[in-house]
């Protein structure tokens, strides 16, 4: 049997199990604590899986495998950052929120402050975070089955896209929290099965020695010791490191401002349980990210990584299927097939659970912020908000397959690290000022996220990653989002944070500053005994 | 559960006098001292902690380049010692809040049960 029709049927097989999980869970579904929060009752080893398999993306499984394997030390700073980043959320956010929200970002906020403008700019943020997020998984899963397939032709790719995006949107509207929870949780265990496999298989290739297997990497790649130093990518100039610098600042803000994060700390049934799941959670990824070491510099060590080899082609992005096959026999073995489809439907479980995680966000934040409290005022029902969170997941799904076929030809790579410096630049501002500062208000909120957002988005538009930063010597392609002639940038770095991060904060105080609210001020005291003690907190729901 | 239905939509949600009570008890006063006594210095090390390794990633690295065993250098040790202090701390985290912090708001909590399930 070939490996493409393997791969087929183990993508079918990942497709069934995951309707039919949304089947079951829609069947378990009775009101809005249900659909938006699970009936927050997941126990904490759950949740931290659930979380593990949102948090993991194929731009963590295929990216930093593939950026080890192309740029070797440097690849593997990303890993760092994403795990780091899992302390902000433990000790600042995790359980605190959990006690003080309901179903999304907003709520903590809305609290103590005026509901309708702070909702308003909590949901635009969600929307705008999650939308990034999702455009680039989709046009991710485009290329990956377009690759694995081995076919170049445009209307796969597209079928692809459309085809994820309609899962998702099944999942979402059917199976809600629940459906979406256990994806999730599904996705974690092929992922980490599917890592320790190809782990354990590289390190007996060097006789479970590191060592030997770094410099296997080192001489293969023909880099010499340099593959195996920091610096490689990011050390060329003053401008590229205060670049980096930059990237890893937004990436260790900005885990615990992404709102496809955050409400997962509502579906388990109190704040110990929170910490309790971000500590599986920091387990589980951190166990990840190190396996990331041995694919990448297996990839590097085992397969042609040169200019011209396929890895390289695909920017990376199939260094860890290809090593897979290389594991399994080569290509043309059936060891080799058989571990290349395992290896590409773990890959397409990953995307899944991920598109439905930002989808179900989006959705909830859409029709709990927006509709039933901007536009009916808090005269909606459970009813009609669930009804309006389904159709906002059509809609959203609709918008994402929309920008995601032209935005397949564009090169929106940057778009995850935007994702996290929105994330560091909006919504962690606004969270932390709110937990930990009385004289938080409505203004200073609203201020802090959409100038975070604003600056975020600003700086990047005129930025190399939208203009002006030449073309691939290889394959004459623009590296940035625009064609090659044209050029408006002003911005030199290619990640805002290092800017953007300290502007959302200054524009939450100066915001809070300028204004007076004594009723955010005296209920503070409610939200800090509630945040801290949980009395008072959103309950489990018994059925 | 509340129902959202009752609330003025535009104000934030009730301001119930019994938080105001807790809020002036000296568990809660000692319960958010033990919590920032262990969590603003954490936060505080372990961000200037990374911030160190990523600026001496781009900027030392001679230093981060030295061979420690074998082919494993500064930069690869630097890097997992990362793993180790972020598990570290989690650890202790968890240990601190259950040992220091959990008792005291589990008390409080039952206070405020208590009070309002008088009502």
């Amino acid at each position: 049997m070939s490996s493409d029709t393997l791969t087929a049927i183990l993508f079918v097989a990942v497709v069934v199990i995951t309707v039919g999980i949304t089947f079951w869970a829609n069947r378990q579904t009775h009101g809005a604590t249900d659909y938006y929060a699970g009936g927050r009752s997941f126990s904490g080893f759950q949740n931290g899986m659930a979380i593990s398999g949102d948090y993991m993306s194929a731009a963590s499984f295929l990216g930093i495998s593939g950026a080890i394997a192309l740029s070797g030390y440097d690849g593997f700073l990303y890993s760092i950052g994403f795990l780091v980043a899992w302390l902000v959320a433990l000790l600042l956010v995790a359980e605190l929120l959990r006690n003080s929200g309901r179903y999304t970002m907003a709520d903590q906020l809305a609290y103590r402050m005026r509901q309708r403008p702070v909702r308003t700019a909590a949901a635009t943020s969600t929307v705008v975070v999650s939308i990034f997020y999702l455009l680039a998984q989709m046009v991710g899963a485009g290329a990956l089955v377009a690759l694995l397939l081995g076919v170049t032709d445009e209307s796969v790719k597209a079928f692809t896209i459309v085809a994820v995006g309609l899962l998702m949107v099944f999942y979402v509207t059917v199976g809600g929290m629940k459906g979406t929870t256990w994806v999730q949780i599904v996705k974690a265990v092929l992922l980490m099965g599917g890592t320790i496999l190809i782990t354990v298989l590289v390190l007996a290739e060097f006789n479970f020695n590191l060592s030997s297997l770094l410099g296997a990497a080192a001489e293969n790649t023909g880099k010499g010791e340099g593959f195996l130093q920091p610096g490689l990518k990011y050390g060329v100039s003053t401008t590229s490191k205060i670049d980096f610098v930059s990237l890893g600042i937004a990436l260790v803000l900005g885990t615990a401002g992404l709102p496809h994060i955050l409400i997962r700390f509502y579906t388990v049934p109190t704040a110990k349980d929170a910490r309790t799941s971000v500590l599986w959670a920091i387990g589980l990824i951190g166990a990840f990210y190190l396996m990331t070491l041995a694919l990448g510099f297996g990839a590097a060590a085992l397969l042609n990584t040169g200019p011209d080899s396929e890895v390289a082609a695909s920017g990376g992005n199939l260094a860890s299927p290809l090593l897979a096959e290389f594991l399994g026999g080569g290509e043309g073995s059936t060891g080799g097939a058989v571990l290349l489809a395992l290896i590409s439907a773990v890959a397409f479980a990953t995307i899944l659970a991920v598109v439905a995680g930002l989808t179900l966000t989006s959705a909830s934040s859409v029709a709990h912020d927006l509709y039933a409290t901007v536009f009916k005022k808090g005269q909606a029902t459970e009813k009609e908000e669930v009804r309006v969170a389904r159709i906002a997941a059509f809609v959203i799904g609709g918008i994402a397959i929309g920008l995601a076929i032209p935005a397949q030809k564009l090169n929106i790579a940057f778009l995850v690290a935007l994702a996290f410096a929105v994330a560091a630049s909006a919504n962690l501002p606004s969270i932390i000022y709110n937990m930990f500062w009385k004289r938080f208000n409505t203004r200073g909120a609203t201020w802090a996220i959409y100038g975070g957002l604003i600056s975020c988005v600003v700086l990047v538009f005129f930025s190399p990653v939208v203009s002006g930063l030449g073309v691939n010597p290889a394959t004459g392609a623009s590296l940035s989002l625009f064609p090659a002639d044209v050029d408006f940038h002003w911005f030199p770095l290619q990640n805002p944070g290092i800017v953007s991060i300290p502007l959302g904060f200054f524009f939450g105080w100066l915001g809070t500053v300028t204004s007076k609210e004594p009723t955010a001020e005296d209920k503070f005291t409610e939200l800090e005994v509630r945040a801290f003690t949980g009395a008072g907190a959103e309950q489990a729901t018994h059925h | 559960m509340a129902d959202t239905r009752v609330e003025p939509h535009d104000r934030a949600e009730r301001h119930d006098p019994v938080y105001d009570r807790l809020h002036a008890t000296p568990e809660f006063g000692e319960l958010k001292k033990r919590h920032t006594s262990f969590v603003l210095p954490a936060t505080i090390a372990f961000l200037a902690w990374y911030l160190l390794y990523v600026v001496m990633s781009m900027w030392a690295p001679d230093f981060m380049s030295q061979q420690v065993v074998g082919n494993i250098n500064v930069a690869l040790v630097f890097g997992l010692l990362q793993f180790v202090t972020t598990f570290l701390i989690a650890w202790l985290y968890a240990r601190y809040m259950t040992a220091k912090v959990d008792p005291l708001a589990r008390e409080l909590e039952a206070d405020y049960r208590q009070e309002v399930s008088g009502r």
